[in-house]
């Protein structure tokens, strides 16, 4: 019979255990997740690089409009927040870290004595904002897993009509940038008002032929115009499929060190659970010698009959 | 001539192509040849045509852009559909849907353009600008 230390440590080397298990699978799937992320991340930029190409050119031929994405506000009375987290947490300090950068962003807005809007997507901010009575303007779940381009035009509507009927002056965008496999930043974007197009034009890569003459349909103006949204809708598509990616690259480093651990807690068990199992045979044996010396002295076949006795049950 | 329809979510087709039928916000069909002057136009819903030696592709677009430059057709559009893409039962419905949504609201540009999408994709899937 092992005794009950022993018992004990088995039982939870089989949890920890069935816990690895459990790690190890989730690493694999978010590792596969990553790849296809990134890949759904680098099939969007042919557009947001056109996009921006095309804006580029129109700032090469000298288009001025005034655009209400342009609006400039003289006192920002109040601040628009957008924060992308995930809906399902075991991705480390991902969630985390998007939530302290938006709550720092809400901050300072009230250390300018604005007010501030939250427009938040996914389950975490949600939560994390709801319990500390923050109050909500939008919220989306269901779309920071696998985000389409539909969600980011659901989104993008939303803030464009919120900036646009006033309701917000200033927009940022708090996400996590996926740098590499290795490397994600959390970064705060200044989403609306769009400074202005050369400024946009400026974050392009300079590629698009921007001296050429081009001639426009209806008017320089008239493209920009229509031109604009698509832009806001695909920073945002950009945003989220970043943020996509970082959360499954988080998810896979987190569930990598948590069967690490797992298999480091075994090995420490299982070095204890040994340890137990000798201390228990080693009092056994004492109690028999000594057991078998109260009774017969020195006498060797009473030792050699208790021994055959005890046999097969102990050791 | 290189051409190139760009959707948000993915390049739906690139490769050459000797001319480019789409039309425009003003309302007339634009036509694309090798050297071209640079231009940026917006467009409708409508149906785009790349015609090469192979044979013509139809895409129905659901507005967008188009730049030329360099001998290079970029169409950027929001959805960008084969011929073979498109859900035929889901279009009608669609159509049907707004239909029904125009007759109401004449004055529903929501539903106008709901409207036109949903005949571009059918008239697109039947083939009818196939001639």
């Amino acid at each position: 019979m092992p005794g009950a230390k022993e018992r004990e440590l088995r039982r939870r080397i089989g949890s920890v255990q069935s816990t690895k298990k459990i790690t190890r699978a989730m690493e694999l799937i978010a590792a596969t997740r990553v790849v296809k992320a990134m890949q759904r991340s680098n099939e969007a930029k042919p557009y947001a690089t056109q996009v921006t190409g095309v804006i580029e050119n129109l700032t090469a031929a000298g288009t001025q409009v005034s655009h209400p994405l342009l609006r400039q506000a003289q006192k920002v009375e109040r601040v628009g927040v957008i924060a992308i987290t995930s809906d399902r947490g075991l991705a480390g300090s991902y969630n985390a870290a998007v939530i302290k950068a938006a709550e720092r962003q809400i901050d300072a807005a009230r250390t300018d004595g604005a007010d501030y809007s939250l427009i938040l997507i996914g389950k975490k901010a949600i939560d994390y904002f709801t319990f500390r009575n923050y109050k909500i303007d939008a919220s989306y779940v269901g779309m920071s897993d696998t985000p389409t381009y539909e969600n980011a035009r659901e989104v993008a509507g939303k803030v464009v009509e919120m900036f646009e009927s006033g309701e917000v002056d200033r927009v940022e965008l708090a996400y996590t940038e996926f740098v590499t496999m290795g490397t994600q930043r959390v970064t705060v974007r200044k989403y609306l008002p769009l400074v202005s197009t050369t400024d946009m034009a400026d974050k392009g890569d300079g590629s698009s032929d921007a001296l050429a003459e081009f001639e426009f349909e209806p008017s320089p103006a008239g493209v920009l115009e229509s031109l604009l949204p698509r832009y806001m809708e695909s920073r945002l598509y950009s945003a989220l499929l970043e943020a996509a990616a970082s959360e499954h690259a988080n998810r896979q480093r987190a569930m990598k060190a948590a069967t690490d651990n797992a298999e480091d807690l075994i090995i420490k068990l299982s070095r204890e659970m040994n340890q137990a199992r000798q201390a228990s045979i080693t009092t056994e044996i004492m109690e028999i010698v000594s057991g078998a010396e109260a009774l017969g002295g020195d006498d060797p076949a009473t030792i050699q009959a208790i021994l055959d006795y005890t046999e097969g049950t102990t050791v | 001539m290189q051409v190139e329809l760009v959707s948000p979510e993915r390049i739906t087709f690139s490769g050459e192509a000797a001319k480019v039928i789409v039309r425009t916000v003003g309302g007339g069909d634009l036509e694309f040849l090798a050297g071209h002057v640079p231009f940026i136009g917006v467009l409708q819903v409508s149906a785009a045509k790349v015609i090469s030696d192979e044979g013509r592709e139809i895409f129905a677009i659901h507005q967008g852009f188009v730049q030329m430059s360099n001998d290079k057709v970029t169409i950027l559009s929001d959805v960008s559909e084969r011929k073979e893409d498109i859900d035929v039962p889901r279009a009608e419905k669609a159509k049907a849907a707004a239909q029904t949504a125009h007759d109401a609201n004449p004055e529903d540009a929501e539903a106008a353009a709901a409207l036109r999408r949903a005949n571009v994709r059918l008239q697109v899937a039947a083939g009818e600008l196939d001639g």
